[in-house]
């Protein structure tokens, strides 16, 4: 989740202004131009898919990514994207320490449930010490505690022809409710929990709180906070603008955040 | 060699000058490679840039955050630009931390729009230029480093023999770069002992390097080969190396373009397309 992000009219537009004033700067505009072209971007954009089929295909389906000691953790974990999701309805909630929150667990499932903090809580718990990696470069530690999403996914009974699953999120940021999506080897990875705590005390509002997505073998935005519901699909066509996720969907992002 | 140097052949009418001897120099393979990478090491670099100015501070270690030291950073105070090296700060206004684009706009992104893909700030379109051109150097660097060893480039050219590991020979030879005295006649169609190793360490050194510790910070390739964060030090540590070793290449340009013009810009460049080559004659009394 990025800190600074300009709209992409406005990027356009200043690109634009700069191939008017080509004059000093012919090489730098002409980069600018050959960025913009449609045909470009499909040839640079297959460097997602060679990533995503290349890391599928060295790394066992399950291979873990590391785990830290105590002794690792960073001493501040930063916090980023959304840090107070605004409006009264959260605000209740968190006045009430989110007795009442609940997560929809919908889509293409034999059972649809609505899990409590309480039924997460009461479920088998992992816990992990994970290294968090921002596609802006930084890297904090902080162990985690929740479900794996995969027993969720088994309460709920995902049929067979659901290939992702979509995250909903509590916090809006400009015009939408932020939300991801994985596919399914990410989501039935054992690593991937459901965390409600973080470091070893209730996971704070500034880090998603009641319940936030650990997906660790990808970057940050991929791992949703302040989660409403799992929703599982056939296709990402409908979600969004197509390409099933909030920042991917804005300011082109790859949807596979493996590298 | 030209038959005319031999001393077994009578000598001809000397002309007033001796016909220019040319050389095939480099085969296809190695003028394709240049210029691929020429193009590639461009676009990598300065996409690299754009990445790095979403977060302009580098870390050793497992992690490192806005909260953690760096041990190098590029800000801005609020009316001028810096670079941070440990507690030194070195005022950068203009050029890094704080400068003015084309449009007369100060910014304080770290490093100025000239200097990166795309000019104003894009991280999706930086990454995407960057880990599609990744591909291409990863694959050329492999194939090349393949035909190299197969194809006897490396045991023909770039082999540095036993004599020429004499300190003696390479203080000479660093000597005679420089006076700018270079290799002529004869000597100039093969690498000297510097050339040997600056050519080694880039293919078989830094360009592996870069592209390991680049690999080292994709948490994907990290989870399928879990010792490269042993290998680098971590994350962060291989983030750190990944910009170090990239101006060491930049370096390594600096060097290249300046030889290459003080060793004859036009005969050097039309061997790299064409790959035949001009001795320079020799020096008087030198032959």
């Amino acid at each position: 989740m990025s800190g600074v992000l300009l709209p992409r009219r406005q990027l356009i537009a200043r690109a634009g202004g700069l191939v008017a004033a080509a004059g000093a700067l012919p090489l730098l505009s002409g980069c600018d131009a050959i960025s913009e072209a449609p045909a470009v971007r499909k040839i640079l954009s297959m460097g997602e898919e060679m990533n995503r089929a290349s890391q599928r295909a060295l790394m066992d389906r399950d291979a873990l990514a590391r785990e830290f000691t105590r002794a690792d953790l960073s001493p501040v974990f930063r916090s980023n994207g959304t840090k107070l999701p605004d409006g009264a309805a959260y605000a209740a909630h968190a006045a009430t320490r989110f007795a009442d929150w609940r997560i929809a667990v919908s889509g293409l499932v034999a059972r649809p449930l609505s899990l409590s903090m309480a039924d997460i809580r009461a479920m088998p718990q992992r816990t992990q010490i994970t290294r968090h990696d921002c596609v802006e470069g930084w890297s904090a530690i902080g162990e985690w505690t929740g479900p794996q999403l995969r027993r969720i996914l088994e309460a709920a009974g995902v049929k067979d022809r659901a290939r992702y699953i979509v995250f909903r999120c509590a916090d809006r940021i400009d015009d939408a409710l932020y939300y991801e999506s994985c596919d399914m080897v990410d989501a039935l990875h054992p690593q991937t929990i459901l965390a409600w705590a973080m470091n070893g005390a209730v996971l704070p509002i500034a880090n998603g709180a009641p319940l936030r997505l650990r997906i660790e073998r990808q970057l940050g935005y991929k791992h949703a906070k302040y989660l409403t519901g799992i929703e599982a699909v056939a296709s990402l066509d409908h979600i969004g603008a197509g390409k099933g996720g909030f920042w991917e969907d804005r300011i082109d992002y790859e949807w596979y955040a493996g590298i | 060699m030209a038959e005319a140097d031999s001393p077994d052949v009578p000598p001809a009418p000397v002309p007033e000058k001796p016909a220019p001897v040319r050389v095939y120099r480099h085969r296809l393979p190695t003028r394709i490679w240049h210029w691929v990478n020429a193009v590639t090491l461009l676009v990598m670099l300065m996409s690299g840039l754009m990445i790095f100015n979403a977060h302009p501070r580098l870390y050793w270690g497992q992690y490192g955050a806005n909260p953690d030291r760096a041990w190098f950073a590029i800000g801005a105070t609020a009316d001028t630009g810096y670079v941070r090296f440990g507690e030194t700060r070195i005022e950068t206004t203009g050029v890094l931390g704080r400068w003015t684009d084309a449009e007369g706009e100060e910014k304080t992104w770290a490093f100025p729009g000239w200097a990166t893909i795309p000019t104003s700030y894009d991280l999706a379109a930086g990454r995407r230029w960057h880990l599609f051109f990744a591909w291409v150097l990863s694959a050329g660097l492999a194939l090349y480093m393949v035909w190299s060893l197969l194809g006897g480039h490396v045991r023909r050219d770039l082999h540095v023999r036993r004599a020429e590991w004499s300190p003696r020979h390479i203080w000479d030879d660093i000597k005679d770069h420089a006076r700018l005295r270079f290799p002529r006649g004869e000597a100039a169609a093969r690498y000297n002992i510097l050339q040997k190793l600056s050519y080694i360490g880039v293919i078989f050194g830094l360009l592996p390097l870069m592209i390991f510790t680049g690999l080292t910070m994709s948490p994907g390739m990290d989870a399928a080969w879990p010792w490269l964060l042993d290998l680098f030090g971590g994350r962060q540590s291989a983030r750190s190396i990944h910009f170090i070793a990239a101006w060491l290449l930049v370096l390594f340009f600096l060097v290249h373009i300046l030889m290459v013009i003080l060793a004859g810009p036009i005969n050097e460049v039309r061997s790299m397309i064409g790959g035949w080559f001009t001795l320079p004659p020799e020096r008087e009394g030198e032959a």
